[in-house]
């Protein structure tokens, strides 16, 4: 923070002189003390950060980005654009405003040198969200907003009221207005005590709408605990997102002013007109004591009165045009306030704050002409310390313009206003271009009952208060459109249009120099309107100062894009319950908490969190792995497959299906049978892998790989229902249902036989390979359990799966691993399962494949049918490209100096004679011949070994390669994928 | 985000639903008859209409079924939805 | 890194002199600097706005960036000057204006690498060759392997790119700490960070200043840029395109070049062409500025992440492709809130971070995830589209490639590969599985 603010802040005489003795709606029964810029403040429960500063004389908030000139309050609300704020207790906050901060106890801030800085920690608040279904969505509580909600209330419609600010009201509560001859609060009151006693209403405050979207969705954050600070109750969530529903919705957002640009319209003390009678009515806070005012409408008056009123010295009323409305005429004049028609401000003297309005008589000719009527002419400078500025209101057309609601330019207004009608959303009060009360009540009511009636609800319709009388519209006069008060001397390089970017006149003047016409340009070139206000007040002004420069219509100039969000909403908040654990569900296996309690490290495959290994003490993955594989090959291991996908196929046409889908032949597979299965993408790659149970005439179990299952459910229905309908069949996935325990090795037959077999199951099988063969399965019970038993080998050793329902399934593994004590059984997981399938040259599917991989590549044309006459994926196979003989095949590799465990993923190349690595610098790329897909050190081989895709790789069996590692070529011999027991004589014990 | 009629459960968000591409085109009777060129249009290309698009989603979070819609690929609104069964409707 | 004497690329270099701040002044002695806040200012004249003539000898439909360097390069290596750039909108105000600016080159696949290793080394002379202030910057980008899967490809991917010639190395999660401090490599998170891949020249551009910077060398030269000139029509004449028609009149045409991505359907519908491609929304989101915390750029395929800090400080985040087709430039937003959960998720420091703005574009996304670039059935109608998310990085490379390919009427053998005619033989250059996230 630069020194002048705590200067400023820190002289006696101007601190704590701006309260209004009464008023307010702040609560002066509860003070708050904040800090800021490292001056202790007090405050009051109901201030924002903005009011109870220029409570205390402080109006400079920070410095701008690239000129570091300072910048002050410049409005009462989000519309404000430079009084950026970092919060730093109770957390860091980047970029808030002073003017929506509320203060509490305990509250430290800095002024934004034009970055905000985020906190070096975790945020430890919480973020949730909930959804809402609603009849009507109410955007805005002010006073059309209001009425509408009312009137969905009493018609017993489904109601949703949402506002940014801390209480209802909206513009009512920056002004003094009545409603039925009481002050219109005590109207708000009671609509807001009727609405919370609605049964159907949601009434949210401190709750910003910030995105509209598709079929009356709509995003709101609704802001729960940052008002309390210190006092916000443990387990609140500190931000709520509302995902809202409506039916029809009610935009009410109210309208921002808009300045008007002048030279040096930066300093702080400069505030738009209304936002200064909202300091005055609603906090209590006087922005300044000698204020200009200075207007192109009528608007700005009632700020003069009501600032005059409350004590402030208003030394003059500017205004452009040459005739001041009558009736305010005569107010000003009762106050004793100067008015001076037909004269604009032209400059500002001052330093951290105005201490001048630079007054000349408006030159009509405007920005794109020549010589100025007042060039020459010595402003006058009227003292001041607030210089309030109106140059009419633009409607908050936002959400409507999201909802992609066309806009049109109202030259009355001289501002966007909605043109259409949208189907469900409806735009009503200042939002739509209303400004008087009584029009907005109505027009809120109305647009309520619309609605309600298209949705076929039966309407109660709410009597519209009676707001005081209007002065006689023959009193008033129509607004001077002003985008921009011309500079004296013709400089524009002061005349800020994105004080926040630092972006000025001159700046969109050297944009149309350069050429540039699109105000998307315009925008690029100045940066206005990318700033943290997203050009809330900058970007209407921007169209009309091109559209003036060009002499185009503002409406053919047109505005950049309105995008949510409305306001900036903290990336915590929009994250929500969706962190760590809850990023992405994790699935477990019933048999979990026993790997747990054996010390398994995870790996996670899909969603699933596996078993990689069990290390025993002092064992590292490489021991471990060794160890479990050298069990499962020599005694009995087991593993928890339970992952595995499973799809239950029933229907008379099972069968069918299964043909269209898998590369070989399923139909034929007999009842008690099981088969290795192959599925391709109708582009002939492979897509995933997996056994076949065959469990009756009319069903099979089809298995597929972990990561697989719920893909290859869903592209079988997308076959059957979309492709084939007609084939009676139908697919669950019974994967969570069926637990799967591969137990693998020489001695998996005395487990087996151990736990199912005669002597310890009531309906004992017969494991000898006679009765039950490789390749089939059996069904059984265990203690009234159902169990089903297949002899699959993903390892190439005698070996059976154990399929048990998921709930049974903790009961049934702690069986089978008693059961193996004697034999040592060792539970193994997905690295050693790995390792024992790449011995025996078994691809996994993601693994050794990549999506361009053929099952011919993986020499698996076995697989492939030749019988059937199609099934997906067979015609790809007869493409040009599929029919070359350097595709890349899945072989086998071996280092050559039996040590080099090369690294997954490393490229291979053809084998260099001088055994060095050609620089690619020098000779231009390498030639790849593909890739290490798998590499493993064997215990059964003991040596690493590796699988490979390698171009022509069949042919290249018994060929040197060379496999780059870390800049050294290792050479690795070709070989089939097969290397351990290539005849197949270990599967049956 | 849309809210997306299923035939079968009714209108429920978009969230629930996976695209699935152009609709009504079928798979080639006779894959093995056409030509390289033909299978690869069968494979690779679709319509890539801007405006109204008639294009397939599927229930995944509901009832897993597929149906087709017809969308405006401009404004993303659904005209209409309907089985895989029923013809595409006549839509404005 | 490459910079020329009048720029600096690198943000915290950057000092004012703009000519605004020179006049304004500054009134309370020096400020507090803030890094960054000061981008280079653009020139007094960038374009002018002329009338379509009747005819060309090349007509590029689309301006955007890659129309742009296509005429770029047709004037700088082929000398061809008689040209038009036809855009239907605002210059540059499509994908290029939307997207999120990463340039990098490690792609696994041979012929990906090549092209996108051409555009790099074109990024890294750019700001000389078009004397503009692109603010190309050097800053890295990791892309996060979080399960072994990821490992085993991005090492793969990794020992390709040092064949080919791209800068790459595979680095453990101690090393991404060093690089990106605020990258949670804690193993506490959902998806603990296993490692990442980096490639130390990848970087980020300031993606209007490069469309502008084309756009101006262009003009300069005589290429007539003409917008809001939208394409209606092709004239044809048996194998033969001789015309355009355009919302501001035909005009005849030696060769037409297609290189308007998010209407390339469109447009190929007029010739009755058919092009595999689909049009998905692609979102992207700012957040308000922030002093520096991010210094490299970040890319989670497991975790769907990228992100790098802008020059100005404000962090740009690519979402997910919107799973339908659309044009409406705009996505659905649980796809911003995943987004988001995913940001948190990665960077807990950026819990505070308020998203300002979500935009959408549209990307063009083909069967294999390369591009589609060289010729047509039509024999002088050339096709350059299906970047996919890739368009922005390939913009210097593309119009290089794209400019030769039209100049010789022969694919440049970097364009070669990506012929309309692999979907029918099958040999496709698929980087699904191997770009890592998409952007």
């Amino acid at each position: 923070m630069s020194e002048t603010t705590s200067t400023t802040a820190t002289t006696a005489q101007a601190r704590g002189s701006f309260r209004t003795p009464t008023g307010g709606r702040v609560d002066r029964t509860s003070p708050v003390t904040f800090t800021f810029a490292g001056v202790e403040h007090t405050g009051y429960r109901g201030d924002t950060l903005a009011s109870a500063l220029l409570a205390d004389g402080v109006h400079q908030i920070g410095t701008s980005i690239k000129l570091g000139r300072p910048r002050g309050v410049g409005a009462a609300w989000a519309e404000d654009p430079s009084s950026l704020v970092q919060v730093e207790e109770p957390f860091p906050d980047p970029m808030l405003l002073a003017s929506t901060v509320e203060v509490f106890d305990g509250l430290v801030a800095d002024g934004v040198p034009g970055q905000g800085r985020l906190a070096d920690i975790a945020d430890s608040a919480r973020y949730d969200s909930r959804h809402l279904h609603v009849d009507l969505l109410v955007v805005g509580a002010g006073p059309a907003g209001l009425q509408a909600a009312l009137t969905a209330a009493r018609s017993g419609a489904r109601v949703a009221l949402l506002d940014e600010q801390s209480e209802a009201g909206g513009s009512l509560l920056g002004s003094d207005e009545l409603l039925d001859g009481r002050p219109a609060l005590e109207w708000v009151a009671d609509a807001v005590a009727e609405l919370a006693a609605a049964p159907e209403v949601v009434h949210l405050q401190r709750t910003t709408v910030f995105g509209v979207y598709d079929d009356g969705f709509a995003l709101a954050v609704e802001r729960r605990t940052d008002h309390l600070g210190g006092a916000a109750p443990e387990g609140t969530s500190r931000q709520r997102v509302w995902r809202v529903r409506a039916r029809r919705t009610v935009v009410a957002a109210g309208a921002h002013e808009r300045p008007v640009v002048f030279t040096d319209n930066d300093r702080p003390g400069t505030m738009l007109a209304g936002s200064a009678r909202t300091y005055l009515h609603r906090y209590g806070v006087l922005a300044g004591s000698r204020a200009v005012v200075f207007t192109t409408n009528d608007s700005a008056y009632r700020a003069a009165v009501d600032l005059a009123d409350a004590g402030v010295h208003v030394a003059a009323v500017v205004d452009t045009r040459d005739v001041a409305p009558a009736h305010w005429a005569v107010e000003l004049e009762r106050r004793g306030v100067p008015l001076r028609t037909a004269q604009a401000v032209v400059g500002t003297r001052g330093v951290e704050r105005v201490s001048a309005a630079l007054v000349a008589p408006y030159d009509r000719a405007g920005l794109a002409a020549g010589a100025r009527s007042s060039a020459g002419v010595e402003p006058e400078a009227i003292e001041c310390d607030l210089l309030l500025v109106s140059g009419g209101w633009n409607p908050a057309v936002h959400l409507h313009s999201q909802a992609r609601g066309k806009l049109a330019f109202d030259a009355g207004l001289g501002a966007f206003l909605p043109a259409e009608r949208l189907e469900d959303l409806l735009v009503a009060g200042s939002a739509a271009g209303t400004f008087d009360l009584s029009s907005c009540l109505r027009q809120g009511g109305a647009s309520a009952a619309t609605a309600l009636s298209e949705l076929g609800l039966d309407v109660t319709a709410v009597p519209v208060p009676s707001a005081a009388e209007q002065p006689p519209s023959s009193s008033s006069s129509a607004p001077d459109l002003v985008w921009v008060v011309p500079d004296p001397s013709g400089d524009s390089s002061r005349q800020f249009v994105d004080v926040q970017r630092d972006a000025t006149v001159a700046d969109v003047q050297r944009a149309l120099g350069a050429g540039l016409r699109s105000p998307e340009h315009v925008k690029r070139y100045t940066t206005i309107g990318t700033a943290h206000d997203q050009g809330k007040t900058s970007g209407v002004v921007t169209s009309g100062i091109i559209a003036e420069l060009l002499g185009a219509a503002p409406d053919a100039v047109g505005t950049t894009t309105f995008r949510p969000p409305y306001t900036p909403v903290a990336f915590a908040t929009l994250a929500g319950r969706d962190r760590g654990q809850l990023f992405d569900p994790v699935r477990t296996t019933s048999v979990h908490d026993w790997h747990v309690q054996a010390g398994a490290v995870w790996e996670d495959v899909g969603q699933w969190k596996r078993p990689r290994y069990y290390p025993l003490a002092g064992e590292d993955m490489e021991t471990a792995v060794l160890r479990e594989c050298a069990a499962a090959r020599t005694g009995v291991g087991i593993l928890d497959g339970s992952t595995l996908g499973k799809i239950d196929v029933q229907g008379p046409d099972a069968g069918v299906l299964l043909d269209r889908l898998y590369t070989n032949l399923m139909s034929s597979l007999a009842v008690g049978k099981v088969r290795y299965g192959v599925m391709c993408g109708a582009d002939g790659m492979v897509i995933d892998d997996g056994t076949v149970l065959r469990v009756a005439e009319d069903r099979f179990l089809v298995m597929t790989t972990t990561g697989g299952a719920a893909k290859i459910l869903e592209w079988m229905e997308e076959w059957h229902q979309t492709e084939w309908p007609e084939l009676r069949v139908h697919l669950a996935s019974v994967t969570e249902q069926w637990a799967a325990f591969p137990v693998v090795g020489p001695r998996s037959r005395d487990v087996i036989g151990a736990v199912f077999g005669a002597g310890g199951s009531e309906d004992g099988v017969d494991v000898s390979n006679e009765a039950f063969g490789f390749m089939t399965w059996q069904d059984t019970t265990l203690d009234g359990v159902p169990v089903r038993l297949a002899r699959i080998s993903f390892s190439g050793e005698l070996a059976w799966e154990v399929h048990v329902d998921s709930r049974y399934a903790l009961a049934v593994w702690e069986r089978l691993i008693a059961a193996g004590a004697p034999y040592a059984i060792t539970p193994y997981g997905t690295e050693t399962m790995h390792v024992l399938r790449a011995e025996k040259g078994y691809p996994i599917i993601g693994q050794d494949t990549d999506g361009t991989v053929t099952p011919q590549d993986l020499g698996m044309a076995w697989v492939v049918s030749k019988k059937k006459p199609d099934f997906v994926g067979k015609r790809s196979f007869a493409r040009a490209e599929n029919q070359r003989e350097d595709r890349k095949h899945l072989v086998g590799l071996l280092p050559v100096d039996r040590e080099t465990l090369l690294p997954e993923g490393s490229q291979i190349i053809e084998h260099r004679e001088d055994g060095v690595l050609p620089s690619v610098s020098e000779t231009g790329p390498v030639p790849m011949l593909g890739h290490v897909t798998s590499s493993y050190r064997s215990a059964y081989l003991e040596r690493p070994f590796a699988l490979a895709l390698v171009k022509g790789g069949r042919a290249r069996v018994g060929e040197l390669l060379h496999v780059p590692v870390k800049g050294r070529l290792v050479a690795v011999e070709v070989t089939s994928p097969v290397l351990v027991d290539p005849e197949g004589a270990r599967r049956d014990g | 985000m849309q809210m997306i009629k299923c035939p079968w459960c009714g209108p429920r968000e978009e969230v629930e639903y996976h695209y699935g591409g152009q609709a009504h085109v079928a798979y080639p009777a006779e894959p093995a008859a056409l030509s390289d060129e033909e299978w690869a249009h069968y494979l690779f290309f679709r319509d890539n209409t801007r405006g109204l698009f008639a294009e397939r989603w599927v229930h995944t979070a509901g009832c897993r079924r597929w149906f087709n819609a017809v969308r405006d690929t401009v404004t993303y609104r659904f005209h209409a939805t309907y089985r895989p069964d029923e013809p595409r409707p006549v839509t404005a | 890194m490459t910079t020329v004497d009048a720029f600096s690329t690198d943000p915290a270099d950057a000092v004012p002199h703009t000519p605004a701040a020179a006049a304004a002044g500054r009134l309370n002695g020096t400020p507090p600097r803030t890094p960054g806040a000061d981008l280079p200012e653009h020139p007094d004249a960038l374009w002018k706005n002329p009338e379509p003539k009747k005819a060309y000898d090349v007509v590029i439909v689309g301006g955007g960036g890659h129309g742009l360097a296509t005429a770029h390069y047709l004037v700088k290596n082929h000398g061809i000057t008689n040209v038009a750039v036809l855009e239907k909108g605002w210059l540059a105000g499509g994908n290029m204006a939307r997207n999120t600016t990463l340039i990098r080159s490690n792609y696994l696949w041979d012929e990906s690498a090549a092209i996108y290793e051409h555009s790099l080394k074109l990024w890294e002379g750019l700001e000389e060759d078009l004397g503009y202030p692109i603010l190309f910057s050097q800053r890295g980008v990791l892309n996060l392997a979080h399960t072994l899967q990821d490992v085993r490809d991005s090492v793969r991917r990794v020992e390709a790119n040092v064949l080919n010639g791209v800068d790459a190395e595979w680095i453990e999660p101690d090393e991404v700490r060093k690089i990106c401090p605020i990258v949670n490599t804690s193993s506490d998170i959902r998806y603990p960070v296993l490692g990442a891949t980096y490639q130390p020249r990848a970087g980020i551009a300031k993606h209007d200043y490069v469309g502008w910077g084309f756009a101006r060398r262009i003009d300069e030269a005589g290429v007539d840029i003409i917008q809001n000139c939208e394409v209606t029509g092709f004239v044809r004449d048996g194998n033969r395109v001789t015309g355009v028609r355009t919302t501001r009149g035909d005009i005849a045409c030696g060769t037409v070049a297609l290189a308007a991505a998010g209407s390339t359907s469109v447009l190929t519908d007029m010739l009755g062409l058919r092009v595999p491609i689909q049009s998905h929304p692609l979102q992207a989101l700012v957040s308000e500025l922030l002093e520096p915390v991010h210094p490299t750029i970040v890319m989670s395929n497991a975790v769907h992440v990228y992100v790098s800090q802008a020059h100005k400080g404000e962090l740009v985040m690519g979402a997910g492709v919107d799973a339908y087709n659309g044009y409406g430039q705009r996505g659905a937003f649980h796809i911003i809130e995943r987004q988001m959960a995913a940001a948190v998720e990665l960077f807990p420091v950026f819990a505070r971070a308020h998203l300002l703005r979500t935009w959408g574009g549209i990307v063009d996304t083909t069967p294999d995830a390369s591009p589609i670039v060289g010729r047509t059935p039509y024999d002088n109608v050339f096709l350059n589209c299906g970047w996919g998310t890739g368009g922005f990085k390939a913009t210097p490379g593309l119009g290089w490639v794209f400019a030769d390919t039209i100049a010789n009427d022969e694919p440049h053998p970097y364009a070669a590969p990506f012929s309309l005619d692999r979907f029918v033989t099958g040999r496709l250059v698929d980087e699904h599985g191997a770009a890592a996230v998409a952007h």
